[in-house]
């Protein structure tokens, strides 16, 4: 793993750090494989609440956090493991649609905690049958070519169904073909790692693009 | 259920009382009445889930947020909580959860059975506290203990209310 991951650009806990630079007071609830130790990394805080378990929770958590704290945004930071595992509270935010709650996936196809084995996004990224990182790996170079994408409104959004409506076009490839998961609104609003930093009040679901780039 | 039932409204009472913030459901006849009596009121947030281990996460964070919770499911449901209640013993979050049982008293449908009649078990195995009631003027006061001891004790506390209160299910599949 460590040897494919050289080649690649994106480093998780470079992604995180950058994210949690910005974070100003936000509350951040970090899934277990990756993530929890990606916050921690980037700095112990009071303000985290990293997980060892309680696998497919962490939006849930931070749902119920963003509910009770409705002054404060919350992040929640986990893996496209974690998040398929709880995939329904998804949904369930989607009704709540708490204005101060963001999630963050560290989308890199691969099991954290038990070994970094593939999870199904390994095989449903967008452009299968290629090989999946080096499709994502692709598109995220278009866009890191490209203006700063996700630029969002800062008003609150009526409904947290607005992701599928924050990743402007220019935010994906033109190549692109949304099949399987990437049609969820979730996995299909791949932004940059700072958006969610960078529009305050947004509960833009950025998505940090993927494939084994992030991997250890 | 008699339509004269009393108990859903005795339990929204408390759960007021005890300043009860967040109620996480997932849709069940026994708990209609008082999943609709939390949905209209202004102070409760009514959370419905679409499985009943999000409830054990949310009401995690809610604690985390300094929010009291309750979760409200069938006993079809606790078998889906079992890993997540690991979140609640490790972190000593408390948890109030009130279950309407199934697969007890003049069940139609076989398939409540095994949790109908295990799941009281199961939580137990899981670190929760069970408080099984099966008389309908004494849900009440149960529920008001076990609020005191999961949020004063720190504890995971679950009531189990008996289907022979609900009364037997045919949802017009069977008449009795």
């Amino acid at each position: 793993m460590s040897e494919s991951s050289e080649s690649f650009d994106l480093r998780r806990r470079d992604i995180v750090a950058a994210i949690l630079a910005k974070r100003g007071d936000a509350l951040v609830i970090g899934g277990l494989g990756s993530a929890a130790w990606d916050i921690t990394a980037a700095g112990d805080s009071p303000l985290n609440f990293p997980l060892w378990g309680a696998m497919g929770g962490t939006v849930a958590i931070a749902l119920g956090l963003a509910i009770a704290q409705p002054g404060r945004r919350v992040l929640a930071l986990s893996g496209d493991g974690d998040l398929l595992m709880g995939i329904g509270s998804l949904a369930t935010v989607a009704v709540q649609a708490p204005g101060n709650l963001a999630i963050v996936a560290l989308d890199n196809e691969r099991y954290g905690e038990t070994g970094m084995q593939e999870t199904p996004r390994a095989s449903t990224s967008p452009a299968s049958p290629a090989p999946a990182a080096s499709s994502w790996r692709r598109r995220f170079a278009t866009r890191r070519n490209s203006p700063p994408p996700c630029r969002r409104s800062t008003t609150l959004p009526a409904r947290a169904s607005s992701p599928s409506r924050c990743a402007p076009r220019r935010c994906r490839s033109s190549s692109r073909r949304r099949t399987g998961p990437s049609s969820n609104p979730a996995f299909a609003a791949p932004c940059s790692a700072t958006a969610w930093a960078e529009a305050p009040r947004s509960n833009a679901h950025a998505i940090v693009p993927p494939g084994r780039v992030l991997a250890e | 259920m008699a339509e004269s039932a009393q108990w859903p409204d005795d339990i929204f009472r408390v759960l007021r009382a005890a300043d009860i913030r967040q109620v996480a459901y997932v849709p069940d006849a026994g708990h209609t009445r008082l999943i609709n009596l939390c949905r209209a009121d202004n102070v409760i947030r009514a959370v419905g889930l679409t499985t009943e281990e999000e409830g054990v996460a949310l009401l995690a964070g809610a604690w985390l947020g300094g929010q009291r919770g309750a979760l409200l499911m069938q006993s079809s449901g606790v078998g889906n909580c079992i890993n997540m209640l690991s979140l609640i013993t490790q972190c000593r979050f408390p948890l109030l959860t009130l279950v309407t049982m199934r697969g007890q008293w003049g069940e139609f449908n076989p398939w409540q059975v095994p949790m109908g009649q295990n799941s009281g078990e199961q939580l137990r195995l899981a670190g929760t506290l069970v408080y099984p009631v099966d008389e309908a003027q004494r849900i009440g006061e149960t529920v008001e203990q076990a609020a005191r001891l999961a949020f004063e004790g720190g504890i995971s506390v679950a009531v189990l209310i008996a289907q022979r209160i609900i009364g037997s299910k045919t949802f017009g599949k069977s008449e009795q």
